[in-house]
């Protein structure tokens, strides 16, 4: 019987041949990350147990969600973070940007286990490596032992078919996924994506959906690496294992998706997966617009905004937050003039970081609505707990802050 | 483990992390934070609560955000057991972790009503609501999860263990 990509990377990591979906497999972690919203908790329970990082080179803290530090406390969290990364000489991202892109730009390779105590860990199956969030306390375990047990997901096989239209993006095929399967509808399971479709998807494309995978309750998500992954770590000098479904696995579950019928697709309050078509709720009044995060924070990301924004300015009410996902895109988009059009444009650049995702920077009082490129709308996240977020793509994100409303990106082209 | 007794306080389906406690309160001490639990939908929940009530909910309980800080909230404040139709997969992990019983139980969450009075045993998954004699079948966990729990939580667990080995 075949295996799927991720039953493959377990069995590597546990040192097994035949284990599949249901069994349990005590899994060797390739690197290990948390970040400032949960690593005080972690350092807490390795503590209580009297134990210290199990390999100093695997591991890295990174200081991404209350940057630059915005309350006292958040203040303590980073000292404490950063003694404890400096006692055991961990590598310490701080304040560079978003966890998840900084370990993709310098740790994660195709065919690695990554545990990370943020949910959003699954982004990195972009490049086929299986990476999954935990809490704290399986963080500390991991981070004592350097394993961690993990039941081994089912995999549902997402078929990708044809090609994206203009002004519809990856993130608009995660966000039919997720709007399609419900909030609960891969609990436990990989999502897999695959198909001819998929070769067309940038690497930047496939970590936004993977990034996504968690909102339908997934354990993960994973695009079998190929020839764009190749393209993507030419500057790597690791280029990590390249592992491929059979062709004869087995799935629980198979959807196709077939891209060239798709448009732009938005999340409605207050749940990811209330999903509809952008044209039917076009002409909704947004207070805020925020493109960032480490769904759609990178630089394709900004290159589509910016083109839309080229010689434009935002309508004069709304507040419109730009926030590259790492220093390393900041310079980047800084190098290509992007950052010079969205400041004439009247948008306001944060830092690199998780910023307004999570209500971090640019909070909403009761009633205000904010479209943004992120991933999760719920309910009192981004403040006031009747505000409303919509969730949608870069450029769906870009075109609604000139009008003022939500806009189809369709519409004018 | 013993049964557990207590009154239940009722949520709906889809109860996210940003509800349990909204990303902001994060990195506020434990003994802080837990006042913000909950805060988005039953503001008063954190000063009503008391030590032994038990939280029934509907589907997907606790999805979203992998901040074990939801669980430990809880916990602090009292709650000794979480009963709902179904939970998210981190959150599930996250409750045993912590020693915190997490039963699924579908029937009940439509039978039940805040304020009731409900026992669990979560050795069998039995559920029983002594006012009207009402009994349900839950889930129960695997032998190494319960002992988990019976330990107090994942990192009693291990010490224990690295102190037996
Ligand atoms: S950008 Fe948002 S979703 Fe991503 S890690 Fe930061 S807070 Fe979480």
């Amino acid at each position: 019987m075949g295996q799927t990509i991720v039953e493959k990377i377990l069995n590597q990591a546990g040192g097994t041949k035949d284990l599949s979906a249901g069994d349990i497999v005590n899994a060797r972690v390739s690197c290990l990350m948390t970040n400032d919203a949960v690593g005080e908790l972690l350092i807490q329970a390795l503590d209580e147990l009297g134990a210290k990082p199990w390999d100093k080179d695997r591991i890295a803290v990174i200081l991404d969600h209350y940057i630059p530090a915005t309350t006292e406390n958040a203040a303590r969290t980073h000292k404490l973070l950063r003694d404890f990364s400096k006692k055991y000489g961990l590598h310490m991202f701080d304040q560079q940007g978003v966890c998840h892109q900084l370990m993709l730009e310098n740790s994660v390779l195709p065919g690695d286990v990554v545990i990370g105590t943020d949910s959003h860990t699954c982004t990195y199956g972009g490049i086929g490596a299986f990476a999954t969030g935990v809490g704290s306390t399986d963080g500390a375990a991991a981070m004592a032992t350097g394993e961690l047990w993990l039941k081994i997901p089912e995999t549902i096989k997402i078929e990708l078919k044809g090609r994206l239209p203009d002004h519809v993006h990856p993130k608009d095929i995660i966000l039919k996924v997720v709007g399609d399967l419900g909030a609960d509808g891969a609990t436990y399971k990989a999502l897999q994506f695959s198909g001819e479709g998929a070769a067309s998807i940038s690497t930047e494309g496939r970590f936004t959906i993977c990034n996504m995978a968690i909102e339908a309750g997934g354990k993960t998500g994973v695009f079998e690496p190929d020839a764009v992954t190749e393209d993507y770590l030419k500057d790597r000098k690791e280029k990590g294992t390249f592992f491929k479904s059979d062709p004869d696995a087995v799935y629980c579950e198979q959807i196709t998706v077939h891209l060239d019928q798709l448009g732009p697709h938005i999340a409605c309050p207050w749940s990811v997966d209330n999903v509809v078509a952008v044209e039917k709720i076009a002409g909704t009044h947004i207070d805020q617009a925020f493109l960032g995060s480490c769904t759609n924070g990178r630089i394709e990301d900004l290159r589509i905004a910016a083109g839309v924004l080229k010689g434009k300015k935002i309508h004069p009410e709304v507040r419109f937050l730009v926030t590259p996902a790492s220093r390393h895109i900041y310079q980047q988009a800084m190098a290509e003039g992007l950052l010079e059009t969205f400041l004439s444009a009247g948008a306001i650049i944060c830092n690199p970081g998780c910023s307004a995702c999570f209500g971090g920077q640019g909070m909403l009082w009761e009633g205000e609505v904010c479209i943004g490129s992120h991933n999760r709308n719920f309910r009192a996240r981004m403040g006031h707990r009747d505000s409303k977020v919509y969730l949608a793509s870069p450029e769906t994100v870009a075109v609604s802050a000139l009008a003022g409303n939500i806009e189809d990106p369709r519409k004018g082209a | 483990m013993s049964v557990i007794k207590g009154k239940v306080w009722k949520f709906g389906d889809g109860v996210d992390t940003d509800i349990i406690i909204p990303a902001r309160y994060l990195i506020l001490p434990l003994e802080e934070m837990k006042h913000k639990a909950m805060e988005p939908v039953k503001p008063e929940f954190a000063e009503k609560v008391n030590e032994g009530d038990i939280i029934v909910a509907g589907q997907n309980f606790g999805c979203g955000s992998s901040r074990e800080q939801a669980p430990a909230a809880l916990k602090a404040l009292g709650i000794r057991a979480i009963v709902a139709a179904s939970f998210a997969r981190i959150f599930y992990r996250n409750a045993i972790n912590l020693g915190l019983p997490v039963i699924e139980c579908r029937d009940l969450y439509e039978q039940v009503d805040e304020g009731d009075v409900i026992e669990i045993t979560p050795l069998t998954g039995k559920i029983r609501m002594p006012e009207n004699g009402m009994e349900f079948s839950g889930s129960t966990l695997p032998d190494f999860l319960l002992e988990i729990i019976n330990n107090g939580g994942l990192i009693p667990y291990l010490s224990a263990k690295f102190k037996t080995s």
